[in-house]
């Protein structure tokens, strides 16, 4: 059971980082703020739940499990409202998208 | 073995210094006001790092929680750029430069990270280590040492807290904000995914604030974090929601008398103290058993402290954003 454990954490481990360094290089690489939002929205959430995941299977029955569990939630919740919240603000003032035709008039 | 630790101080502090670089070389105001909150987030990560867990915990909560916030109020009556006037720049690099040699020379002096010869882990905290157990009996040292052994400057710590309260509203006044009848300018309509968040949030929050307040003799928290966090959740509510709702919430009237009595808690607990026979701020006086009433008094003066920040935090937000209101009333959000 224990070897189960340890080789799920450490896959989901992995899961999160690779999650979270695609998300770093999308926000280098990508051309404008939109794009370079959705890298960093999209993985950073996901990665957030799975290193929270290992956690949990690390820690095992206790109450640092549910402190944990909290926290995945919190996270869930907030990560993805805190990317739409910026983006509608970057819409909001009029941040033009990368190959947007500037005579289209406002999006 | 690789000494993880030690690179994950490395990695921290050099975080810290490219932050601490970009804010000094930056113009755009309101990136240097996130930037700051970057640099309190680490600055809060590098404290977990040295096993301060409690001053991490007040570094994430007013560093990168709510001074951003009081800084963003703030530019929107500054204006979001630097004044580009380069008239005293050269003398400002030298006084910086002769400070920072000067602080440079002055940590010379001080003793190596971790000595254990060090004035600060000799003089009274090896007392306070052994004795806290047997005398205040609760699991969170850095707790009885705060309110208890040094109650005092606890105590200095809330009437400098009041006193900022003091100084923002007779220097600021309190406006009264948006005239009654005019049409809310934030269309919560508009932002269907924040409104039913925030909605959720809000109370989990305040519920936060309370454990905070009253697990602080058990693990990390007490009044200061918790004050900070249940500010926050109104601050939050009042840039969701216009200044108007927060204050018909948390009246300016109330608070302003909250941020008083907060302290003023704290002080009668001494007097009590005083008036039982002990000295200022000697709880063991106020309960049949030491022990208990060490516990009665560090709860009640956890309480005053946390009514006293929560409350002052929340009068200087208002008082900032009533005045930005006031001048830009058709962009308030």
């Amino acid at each position: 059971m224990d070897t189960v454990i340890t080789i799920a954490s450490g896959v989901f481990a992995v899961f999160g980082i690779v999650l979270i360094l695609s998300g770093g290089l999308g926000v280098m690489r990508l051309p404008d703020f939109y794009s370079r939002m959705h890298a960093a929205g999209v993985t950073e959430t996901l990665a957030a739940f799975f290193i929270v995941l290992v956690l949990m299977l690390e820690v095992g029955w206790s109450i640092g499990l549910f402190k944990l569990l909290f926290i995945m939630l919190f996270v869930l919740i907030t990560s993805p409202t805190a990317s739409h919240a910026l983006t509608k603000a970057a819409r909001h003032g009029r941040l033009r998208a990368e190959g947007d035709d500037p005579e289209a008039g406002s999006p | 073995m690789i000494d993880f630790a030690l690179i994950v101080d490395v990695v921290v502090l050099a975080l810290l210094l490219v932050t601490a670089l970009a804010i000094a070389r930056m113009k755009d105001l309101f990136a240097i006001v996130m930037l700051s909150g970057i640099y309190g987030l680490l600055s809060a990560a590098f404290f977990v790092s040295l096993d301060a867990v409690d001053v991490a915990f007040t570094e994430a909560a007013v560093g990168a929680g709510i001074s951003p916030l009081l800084f963003l109020s703030v530019l929107k009556l500054t204006g979001r750029y630097e004044n580009s006037s380069h008239s005293h720049a050269l003398f400002a690099l030298l006084l910086v430069v002769v400070t920072g040699l000067m602080l440079v020379v002055g940590t010379l002096d001080m003793p190596a990270f971790g000595d254990p010869g060090s004035p600060a882990s000799s003089h009274v905290a090896v007392r306070y280590l052994e004795e806290s157990a047997r005398e205040i009996d609760i699991p969170n040292v850095v707790t009885s040492v705060l309110a208890s052994y040094r109650g005092y400057d606890t105590f200095g710590e809330a009437v400098v807290i009041f006193t900022a309260a003091v100084g923002v509203l007779s220097l600021l006044g309190l406006l009264s904000g948006p005239r009654e009848g005019r049409e809310s300018p934030v269309r919560m309509a508009d932002h269907l995914v924040l409104r039913l968040i925030s909605e959720m949030l809000i109370p989990l929050i305040l519920l936060f604030a309370l454990y905070v307040q009253f697990h602080g003799e058990y693990g990390p928290g007490g009044g200061f974090q918790a004050g900070v966090i249940f500010a926050a959740a109104i601050i939050l509510y009042s840039m969701l929601f216009g200044l108007h709702a927060a204050q018909s919430v948390a009246r300016p009237a109330v608070l302003r008398a909250l941020a008083a009595i907060g302290v003023l808690v704290y002080g009668s607990v001494g007097v009590v103290s005083m008036l039982s026979g002990g000295t200022f701020l000697d709880y063991s006086v106020l309960s049949d058993d030491p022990v208990s009433g060490q516990h009665l008094g560090i709860i009640v003066i956890e309480l005053g402290v946390g009514v006293t920040v929560a409350s002052t935090m929340i009068l200087i937000f208002f008082a900032f954003t009533s005045r930005s209101d006031a001048a830009h009333p058709e962009s308030s959000r």
